[in-house]
């Protein structure tokens, strides 16, 4: 077996706010940009790591989501209990400082949490979480 | 003839700018536990009034804002006073650093969201004894109640069984708007 995990998928509401966020305040590297309007998927991913990306797509695109369910998501995204992704740095503290310099929205200072680990987090332009653990 | 479907449109867009606010509260408490917040300010932060602010938040996350800080602060104090590193700490010590400002209510409000006196969480006795079996990490994710910081997706030696689930403070499961102690 060969198989990488080569992008994570994250909903956005506002294409151009969602791949600012990720280039400027996390300095990802805008990989392609395909589609229009709200239908873009945008892939950006960590300078010098090209194997590991993060796709920001159109929510619930899926012909197959009812009028319904796509509602609830974009209520769930507003509201910010709907996407999240796990980051990592080796020096937690100084990328903090550096994306909170960005003006992105600040969840959470970083922490030690009580499961053993220390940790901060943001909130992307779409409602998504963003956090971010030291790497031990 | 489309009218009435833009009316749904804005109406929803709406909703949706209303959520996102209550987003930024929600976020404001997790990023601000410590300091002196209370659901005055968090209502004032955002041009509502503590009740209609109160109300909203708990139709949108099932719980009231007053509810969310309390158990953001006692899971905060707990982890504090689990700390091996940090038995200097005093319990009242530890009540300050979280944004606790009524001393009285304190250990009360603590006992009832983690089921033992902030007391007998630190210390030999505290990590040891059975008081605090039923204190320990495990309830302390579960306090948490935020399913972003769920230990089961963020550190792989925690127990999974505990991810999503959410404790909420019993006396004050249904606290309305305004109650008096809004620590």
């Amino acid at each position: 077996m060969d198989i990488t995990i080569h992008a994570s998928v994250l909903p956005h509401d506002d294409p151009d706010a969602s791949m600012a966020f990720y280039r400027d305040a996390l300095g990802f590297e805008v990989r392609s940009d395909v589609g229009t309007g709200k239908m873009r998927w945008i892939t950006v991913g960590p300078p010098g790591q090209p194997s590991t990306s993060l796709l920001l797509a159109p929510p619930a695109a899926d012909p197959g989501v009812t009028e319904e369910e796509r509602r609830t998501v974009a209520e769930m995204m507003a509201k910010g209990t709907y996407g999240w992704i796990l980051l990592a740095a080796q020096d937690l503290d100084g990328t903090f400082a550096k994306v909170r310099a960005t003006d992105a929205e600040v969840v959470q200072e970083p922490t030690d949490q009580p499961y053993g680990i220390r940790d901060c987090a943001f909130r992307d332009p779409a409602g998504n979480l963003v956090r971010i653990q030291q790497l031990p | 003839m489309c009218q009435p479907a833009l009316m749904r449109a804005l109406v929803f867009a709406q909703r949706l700018k209303d959520l996102a606010v209550l987003r930024r509260v929600r976020d404001r408490i997790d990023r601000e536990y410590a300091a002196p917040l209370d659901v005055e300010a968090l209502a004032r932060g955002v041009n509502m009034a503590a009740a209609q602010l109160s109300r909203q938040f708990r139709l949108a996350f099932g719980t009231s804002p007053h509810t969310y800080l309390t158990a953001r602060r006692v899971e905060r104090a707990m982890t504090i006073l689990h700390r091996t590193d940090r038995t200097d700490l005093g319990v009242d010590e530890v009540r300050g650093m979280v944004g606790w400002t009524t001393p009285e209510t304190f250990g009360t409000r603590f006992a009832e969201v983690v089921g033992v006196a902030p007391d007998a969480c630190g210390g030999e006795a505290g990590r040891h004894g059975t008081a605090t079996a039923a204190a320990g990490p495990v309830q302390t994710a579960a306090v948490a109640g935020d399913a972003a910081a769920a230990p089961a997706a963020a550190s792989p030696t925690a127990p999974s069984s505990v991810a999503g689930q959410r404790t909420t403070p019993v006396r004050n499961k249904e606290a309305p708007a305004g109650e008096p102690q809004l620590a």
